[in-house]
């Protein structure tokens, strides 16, 4: 918004000496003169492949089931003979595991996955999937709620209430079918599922088993870590599981409380806020930093709070710590001691009826031997990796035969960054070396409206800019004039361009308003892709849809560069 | 204010495919506040006009805060209007010194917004006329969008900022909290009692442990409640003192008015450009007495009743339901909205309810519930206090007997209504007795509406009134 350009304006009537500043349909124009350079290749070293999907039709399994045969065939024959019980082991079952499990599959690779707790992992037992089912809930709480909205679409509502045992179910329910999925697609694949607790014991050399019974050791060309995370629980922070409690209990919705408070104001908090208002529950948030959802372009965060907080039931103390967290007991509610985040002073004291701990996730990878067997020092938990996702050691040095995804490298803590981390390192093993550009990988909060992002955030874009001598322009579109919006009657919203005008090349899209999580889609396969703006904009959307928000977006670009390459003809997209 | 906005908006340069989805950046119309021309340089920040046809904008956010230095030409504050969130810059360097109108708040275009003070030392200065000079140009969060030509709640300060409310409401002593040092309030009722304008020190909590619930907090209003708007309409039972301000008045001060009264006065004013008359018609009302006795353990008012026996009566008269526009012609509107006038604290308002004709008199009064409701909370939709086509005002609670109402303008017609009171009748047969009769006052724009056309109207509202049977039909 800053970096606006004077544009004179054909109105002699009315101009002046000092030049009207605009920003015309949301393009923000710097000043000229800078001088151009390339961004940095992570965009364009990206190799297009078609993975997307495939595997997931039953027709594909049936013809890797086929594979699978070849494969059985091959090895019998000695192929492997090389002494290892499989091509690759995989310790961990979460979305991470699975996703690299699948694309092994496919390659032909002969593979084990070894799970510790329960197929599926945090994303689907106590992640994205059961709060997703939460979420839904809310969302239709908070449209039942907002009598004006009803309103104002003629409806008329006169009573509605929640059976709060009948919403956990649902969420229960949906993580076992979702599990029940995952582990079915596994075993159709022929995949071996080991159970038990996985741990390094040597290069190639993994041992597995469950308390009280005997380990097992299994042999495999190469290992993939895809272990994971916990709920990351500050010191001084007492978790009970019932009044002080993490996602992990809270997603099990064993009560509302009247009165929670969350620490953290990231994307599980903000998404519980979401849930836990339209429940009935009053939210008190406790952020660290100096600005709610610290993580969120500001502009995009500063918008959420006009819509997801200010009008709720919430309200919030910024730049302090929840320094002592004591659960209720006694008779006494939930107390957390609030100090300032920069003095360290004691700022304020909270009585509260529950408190839910979101102060993001620590790396789940104690006991692989990591340090002991291949010589590797975590950082906070966490795995180093190289751009291939392969480990290394204390030294910097690649390990060979060893590869970690997800939440235990910490590179991008999601489910689907994890899933694309394990494709990429099988494409790697196959000797086809890939490097996944973290840059298109979207990120979604399911609250309502949803946010979603791609890429970098204006600031960050601004940073890289300046360090490299390039403009960025920011192009912004409202859900206000989008018809079908309006139509919904939920024309909030905003969806923002972060671009480079002298080439077109999207750095960011952050979007907030309807639907958003399902509208990232377009601005990440075009980072993905290499799609410029000039190019894209040609591209047709659905009159009246939501993409539209991106249409207009995409048009309200001003690229000064040539248009490379005219979208021709037909294209699947 | 138009004249000191920069909008320089070149049509061929918008973009073909836009609906006018801008961000557009625009100057700030600033001017001196008027009161102190000379002795410093505090310069008032007004709601800019984004288009012709806006009377209002939302603070969108404020890009500054108070006490931030601003240059000429910096965003100060977005302003969001129907169509476009825009950019607001300023015109002056100085210090952003006071924000009158807060973000989420809306504000009539040409009100003050904040105060631009020219150096660092005029802060202070400017702060205190921002909290003096805000009865003057007040349209603050919670209450409903003011337009010049209607009048609407006021109130007299912004409520304080989000954050900063928090930490003093934490601190401040309260007996409820279990040591006895803090307050303890959830956070719907501190928004509540900012909205509200409660003091949480003064309220008592029955929570969980004594913390102060939202339900306190509407407790605390309404047992303070500074209006008088329930049941305006109702016989001569109401005690006067009730509609009373309550809030004391400095004696040899001059109080200038707040946004709600200057929008009065401009009606007022404004009001003399039609030509009025008035007519009187007594009407006995023994019969809707009972009625209103049967059904009001229903939830049916009187202000409901005699809303529905106006509507009904203006179904068959719709030239008293007509207004002049333009002196040259009757423009007869399409249903029957009946404004009723009900004062609250510092001002007046005019909730409507819309086709009282056609809704039955239940709805009705659960409608008129639901206004009074609003207007208490300063929650009425402008579409719901400007809509009205027939204006009733009573003061029959007070035990006035007969009054005559100023026409607002906009509208044909505006009907006063006094107390019914028993008073001894003759009747035709040549007897003597005891009826209970109320003298209704129609004053109305005889370029439409002639002494004939009132004449037959009260007829027919004396019929209805006098025989009920169907206003609950």
């Amino acid at each position: 918004m800053q970096g606006s350009i004077s544009l004179s304006f054909s109105t002699p009537a009315i101009s002046r000496s000092d030049p009207a500043r605009f920003l015309v349909a949301g393009v923000g124009v710097t000043p000229e003169g800078v001088s151009f350079s390339r961004l940095q290749g992570q965009a364009l070293r990206f190799c297009v492949r078609k993975f997307a999907g495939v595997g997931r039709s039953p027709h594909l399994v049936s013809s890797r089931k086929l594979c699978k045969k070849t494969l059985a065939a091959v090895t019998d024959n000695g192929s492997t003979g090389k002494g290892f019980d499989y091509d690759l082991v995989i310790i961990g079952a979460g979305v991470g595991g699975h996703g690299a499990a699948l694309h092994a599959v496919e390659k032909g690779l002969k593979t084990a996955i070894i799970e510790g707790d329960v197929i599926g992992g945090t994303c689907v037992n106590r992640g994205c999937v059961p709060s997703k089912a939460l979420l839904a809930v809310s969302g239709r709480m908070h449209e039942l709620q907002s009598e004006d909205h009803l309103k104002s679409m003629g409806l008329q509502v006169l009573n509605h209430s929640y059976d709060r045992q009948g919403v956990a179910d649902h969420a229960n329910n949906l993580a076992s079918k979702i599990r029940s999925n995952l582990t079915n697609s596994l075993k159709a694949l022929g995949v071996d599922i080991l159970t038990g607790v996985g741990t390094i014991v040597g290069t190639q050399k993994v041992k597995y088993g469950k308390v009280g019974t005997v380990d097992k050791e299994v042999t495999a060309k190469d290992i993939l870590i895809a272990t994971g995370s916990v709920p990351f629980v500050p010191n001084g922070i007492e978790v009970d599981g019932k009044t002080v409690f993490t996602s992990d209990q809270a997603l099990k919705l064993e009560w509302v409380p009247e009165w929670i408070a969350i620490v953290g104001s990231g994307y599980i908090g903000l998404e519980f806020s979401d849930v836990y208002t339209a429940l009935g529950s009053e939210v008190t948030f406790v952020e660290a930093l100096d600005q709610l959802m610290p993580g969120f372009d500001p502009e995009i965060g500063k918008l959420a709070q006009r819509i997801l907080i200010n009008p709720r039931k919430i309200d919030f103390h910024t730049g302090v710590f929840a320094k002592k967290i004591t659960p209720a007991r006694e008779g006494k509610p939930v107390q957390i001691e609030l100090i300032d985040a920069k003095t360290k002073e004691p700022k304020d004291m909270l009585e509260v009826d529950a408190a839910l701990i979101a102060t993001g996730r620590a790396p789940f990878t104690k006991g692989l031997g990591l340090e002991s067997v291949v010589n590797v020092t975590t950082q906070r938990g966490f795995v180093p990796v190289d751009e291939r996702m392969q480990v290394i050691d204390t030294n910097g040095n690649p390990v060979p035969h060893l590869y970690c995804i997800g939440d235990a490298n910490g590179k991008m803590m999601l489910a689907h960054a994890a899933s694309a981390q394990g494709i990429s390192v099988i494409e790697t093993i196959c000797g086809k070396v890939h490097v996944l550009n973290h840059l298109s990988i979207p990120a979604a909060c399911f609250t309502h409206p949803e946010i979603s992002m791609v890429g970098l955030t204006e600031p960050q874009a601004r940073e890289k800019a300046e360090k490299e001598g390039f403009e960025v322009f920011v192009a912004k579109t409202s859900f206000k004039a989008n018809t079908k919006a309006l139509a919904e009657n939920e024309g909030e919203g905003l969806a923002k361009l972060i671009y480079r005008p002298d080439n077109g090349e999207i750095l960011g899209v952050h979007i907030l308003g309807l639907h958003a999580a399902d509208l990232i889609h377009e601005a990440s396969n075009a980072i993905a892709m290499g799609t410029r703006i000039q190019d894209i904009k040609f591209a047709v959307h659905a009159h009246p849809t939501l993409s539209e928000v991106l249409d207009e977006l995409f048009k309200a670009a001003k690229v000064t560069a040539g248009i490379s390459r005219s979208v021709d003809e037909p294209v699947a997209v | 204010m138009a004249g000191a906005l920069q909008l320089h908006l070149g049509s061929s340069f918008l973009p073909s495919s836009s609906h006018l989805k801008l961000r557009r950046r625009i100057f700030a119309a600033t001017a001196p506040l008027r009161r102190h021309p000379t002795e410093s340089k505090i310069r008032e920040i007004f709601m800019p006009a984004l288009s012709s046809t806006m009377t209002e904008g939302k603070i969108v956010s404020w890009v500054k805060s108070e006490g931030d230095k601003l240059s000429k030409g910096e965003s100060v504050v977005v302003v969001e209007s129907d169509k476009a969130d825009m950019d607001v810059e300023t015109f002056y360097d100085g210090y952003l010194a006071a924000i009158m109108v807060d973000e989420g708040g809306i504000a009539t275009v040409g009100s003050a917004i904040a105060l631009l003070a020219e150096t660092e030392e005029e802060i202070p200065l400017a702060k205190s006329k921002a909290s003096s000079s805000s009865s003057a140009h007040p349209e603050e969060a919670s209450s409903p969008p003011v337009s010049p030509q209607e009048s609407a709640i006021a109130t007299e300060a912004s409520p304080p900022r989000p954050g900063k409310a928090d930490l003093t409401l934490a601190s401040s002593a309260h007996p409820a909290s279990d040591a006895g040092r803090r307050i303890v309030a959830t956070p719907y009722a501190k928004k509540l009692a900012r909205d509200l304008k409660v003091e949480l020190q003064s309220v008592v909590g029955t929570g969980p442990m004594g913390r102060i619930v939202a339900k306190d907090v509407e407790a605390a209003t309404d047992g303070a409640a500074s209006v008088a708007i329930t049941a305006p309409i109702t016989s001569a039972t109401k005690a006067v003192a009730d509609s009373t301000p309550k809030v004391p008045v400095e004696l040899g001060s001059v109080v200038p008015f707040t946004a709600m009264q200057g929008a009065v006065s401009r009606n007022m004013v404004e009001s003399l450009a039609a030509p009025t008359f008035r007519v009187g018609y007594t009407i006995t009302t023994n019969s809707l007495d009972e009625l209103y006795k049967k059904i009001k353990s229903k939830g049916v008012t009187m202000t409901a009743l005699l809303a529905k026996a106006t509507a009904m009566a203006l179904t068959k008269h719709p030239v008293i339901n007509c207004s002049c526009r333009d002196g040259k012609s009757f423009t007869y509107n399409s249903s029957i909205n009946i404004a009723v006038a009900v004062a609250i604290d510092g001002g007046l308002i005019t909730p409507v309810l819309q086709e009282a004709d056609k809704v039955d008199i239940y709805s009705l009064s659960r409608k008129w519930k639901e206004l009074v409701d609003k207007a208490r909370a300063k929650q009425l939709q402008p579409l719901e206090y400007n809509s009205g086509t027939f204006t009733l005002s009573n003061l029959g609670m007070f035990g006035v007997d007969r009054f005559d109402a100023i026409l607002p303008p906009g509208t044909g017609a505006i009907m006063a209504v006094g107390a019914a009171q028993p008073t001894v009748v003759a009747t035709k047969d040549g007897r003597i007795g005891v009826k209970n009769q109320m003298q209704v006052n129609v004053t109305a724009d005889h370029r439409i509406i002639y002494g004939a056309d009132l004449a037959a109207f009260l007829q027919t509202l004396a019929k209805i009134i006098e025989d009920p049977k169907d206003l609950t039909f």
